[in-house]
């Protein structure tokens, strides 16, 4: 299988004054052996000492990087041209103290840059990654200069910040605003017990630096939001997505696309989650695969769904491994690809996802530029003006009318089993979905408190109740049965 | 050897010191002819580098560079050589330079002092990659 090689006009005086080379392999790294194995004297230009392509040699089968298909072994087939292209870099030699912290904050795809040195103790530590050829010194030194931002420290941010801290990964930027909350420790185990009210950032970091001190960790307590997304993106190789609400997803989403850096996306809802890379350079971006939000309250988020604590911990798991497997130039990253995994019936699907021209971000005429409203636009701050004609009470004062004697039937919408959990005295059980078949339980003539376990839910209620028809007297429970254990009656568990 | 004009010099002083305090980096087009090299045109490239290392680092991409062959291509002219600067410092090649360099091209070192261009060296890798030899520049008149 003839296949042509152009040698570049520098090199030529190498390979006898030709500018082209016919060599016949079936792979590119096979080609460039066999063009250095007759032209003994091009190796030392093309390859390092280690064997390996020199850092700034870039190779092209036809029009396409071979570090972006799948490295030396991209197949190649007749007719097909391979380009030998460098990269050109150098610098004065003043400032070479600061060249770690310059490397570290550099792309490590980036050619002619120098990676940092490991030290024994760091070989010692890494010795299970530098014995396998896919890693080795140089893999590992790739993780040293490299920097993950993770998006969030809860169910998935925590086996992956540990995963990502144990490898290696050079520097890790931490995002949360939240604070340890008892309820997130059946899934969250970068958190412990002991660390319950403290802020998740803080937590979170003092549990990464324990599991490797050679790392640096970068904590940021805010809200990534459309101000300082930007911002705080450009400082790192690699976001990772780790957040549970649509218009956070969105503006990761976007903000990759604008600053160019691939998305390790991860979800998790009940008993299914999902994973892939969103990298509009080499594939689809989020936006590709689901141009429009949800309607709001449409999917619930796992605070009011629920999540098996295991399943982030698996989905985690698969983000850490495909940031890492970017960092390392691995081929068959999940570009392109959107993995669907079942946990309660333990099957994994994958479907094939596409680049859509037409996308809004990354299109071929893009219309966003800019980050923009991702409230608004997931439509979540329209939402409390179509509420104001409901009817709220406090749990403060609706004990309060209780204690007075007053008539009230109180209508707990939730399900069975949370009903098994806690319960307020008194109430009846309708589950959301049998309200309307069960209307005719519901006394029009008394007044009716309903309740579930946030407010979201028996809103829902009312206003389905409303809509069909329902003449009697509703009032929402603000808080739901959470805001009643705060307030009221903290024998009543909260879940 | 390589050849170019007083043009070409006033172009890359200007750059390396509208550039300054960060590295400023280009290409020089032109033919290669009885083992010399003679300049055409400067085609100055944005120093693909992050902000933090800009000062020290300079980076062409390759696709950048195909960029400038391309338009070589279509003036039937070769990239003969780099330029770049070195903010406060030598013009002389680093380590870091020879790492990087390729064979047969000329690098042009420019010293930028306090941002003015004080001096401007040429050096060609020895073919083995041990070091870089310093290549005479011959300067023509203004044609």
């Amino acid at each position: 299988m003839p296949v042509t090689i152009v040698i570049p006009t520098p090199l030529r005086q190498f390979a006898g004054g030709q500018s082209e080379v016919e060599v016949s392999a079936s792979t590119a790294g096979e080609a460039l052996d066999q063009l250095t194995t007759t032209h003994a004297e091009l190796r030392r230009h093309l390859f390092s000492d280690q064997n390996t392509l020199r850092n700034f040699v870039n190779v092209y089968v036809n029009d396409e990087d071979i570090r972006h298909v799948n490295g030396p072994g991209t197949s190649v087939k007749d007719g097909d041209t391979i380009l030998i292209v460098p990269s050109i870099a150098g610098g004065s030699t003043v400032l070479e103290n600061e060249t770690a912290a310059e490397t570290a904050a550099t792309r490590p795809q980036d050619a002619g840059v120098p990676l940092p040195m490991l030290s024994n103790e760091e070989v010692a530590r890494y010795s299970r990654h530098l014995i396998m050829p896919e890693v080795g010194m140089t893999g590992q030194r790739k993780l040293k200069a490299a920097s993950v931002l993770m998006i969030g420290t809860g169910g998935l941010g925590a086996p992956l910040g540990m995963y990502l801290a144990a490898a290696g990964v050079g520097r890790l930027g931490v995002v949360d605003f939240d604070v340890v909350d008892a309820s997130n420790l059946q899934r969250q185990i970068i958190h412990g017990t002991k660390d319950v009210g403290r802020p998740k950032v803080s937590s979170a970091k003092d549990r990464l630096q324990d599991i490797n001190p050679h790392i640096e960790i970068e904590t940021h307590e805010t809200k990534v939001t459309s101000d300082n997304a930007l911002r705080l993106f450009v400082n790192y190789d690699v976001i990772v997505d780790g957040t549970d609400n649509f218009p956070t997803r969105y503006l990761v989403n976007d903000a990759c696309v604008l600053t160019g850096k691939p998305n390790v996306y991860g979800s998790i809802f009940r008993f299914e989650g999902q994973a892939s890379v969103f990298w509009a350079e080499r594939g689809p971006c989020y936006r590709c695969l689901y141009p429009e939000p949800p309607p709001p309250g449409l999917v619930p988020s796992c605070a009011e769904g629920g999540v098996l604590g295991v399943l982030p911990g698996i989905i985690g798991a698969i983000q850490a491994n495909e940031a890492i497997k970017i960092i390392l130039g691995a081929p068959d990253i999940m570009v392109n690809r959107l993995l669907l995994f079942d946990a309660w019936r333990m099957r994994f699907r994958e479907l094939k996802l596409r680049k859509n021209p037409d996308c809004p971000v990354c299109g071929t005429n893009p219309t966003i530029k800019e980050l923009i409203d991702y409230e608004q636009f997931c439509g979540i701050t329209q939402q409390p003006e179509t509420k104001p004609t409901m009817e709220e009470i406090t749990a403060t004062e609706m004990k309060q009318r209780l204690d007075k004697g007053d008539d009230i039937q109180i209508i707990d919408v939730r399900e069975p089993h949370e009903y098994e959990i806690a319960k307020i005295p008194d109430s009846k059980l309708i589950p959301l979905g049998q309200v309307l078949n069960r209307m005719n339980e519901i006394d029009s003539e008394r007044e009716t408190i309903v309740h579930c376990k946030g407010g979201v839910r028996s809103a829902k209620a009312i206003e389905a109740l409303q809509r069909s028809g329902f003449q009697g007297h509703l009032i929402n429970l603000k808080g739901g049965i959470t805001a009643w254990s705060n307030e009221v009656d903290p024998s009543v568990p909260k879940y | 050897m390589i050849v170019l004009n007083e043009n070409h010099l006033t172009e890359m002083h200007a750059h390396g010191e509208r550039d300054y305090p960060y590295e400023c980096c280009g290409l020089m087009l032109g033919r290669f002819a009885d083992g010399r090299k003679q300049v055409v045109e400067t085609y100055a490239i944005s120093n693909a580098r992050e902000e933090a290392a800009k000062r020290n680092r300079f980076l062409i991409r390759p696709e950048e560079l195909m960029r400038g062959e391309k338009y070589a291509r279509e003036k039937e002219l070769d990239v003969v050589g780099f330029y770049h600067s070195h903010p406060d410092d030598v013009a002389v090649p680093s380590q870091y330079d020879l790492e990087h360099a390729w064979p047969t091209y000329s690098y042009i070192v420019m010293s930028v002092e306090k941002g003015r261009a004080v001096d401007l060296r040429s050096w060609e890798m020895e073919a083995d990659r041990s070091r870089f030899n310093e290549e005479k520049i011959v300067s023509e008149a203004r044609p």
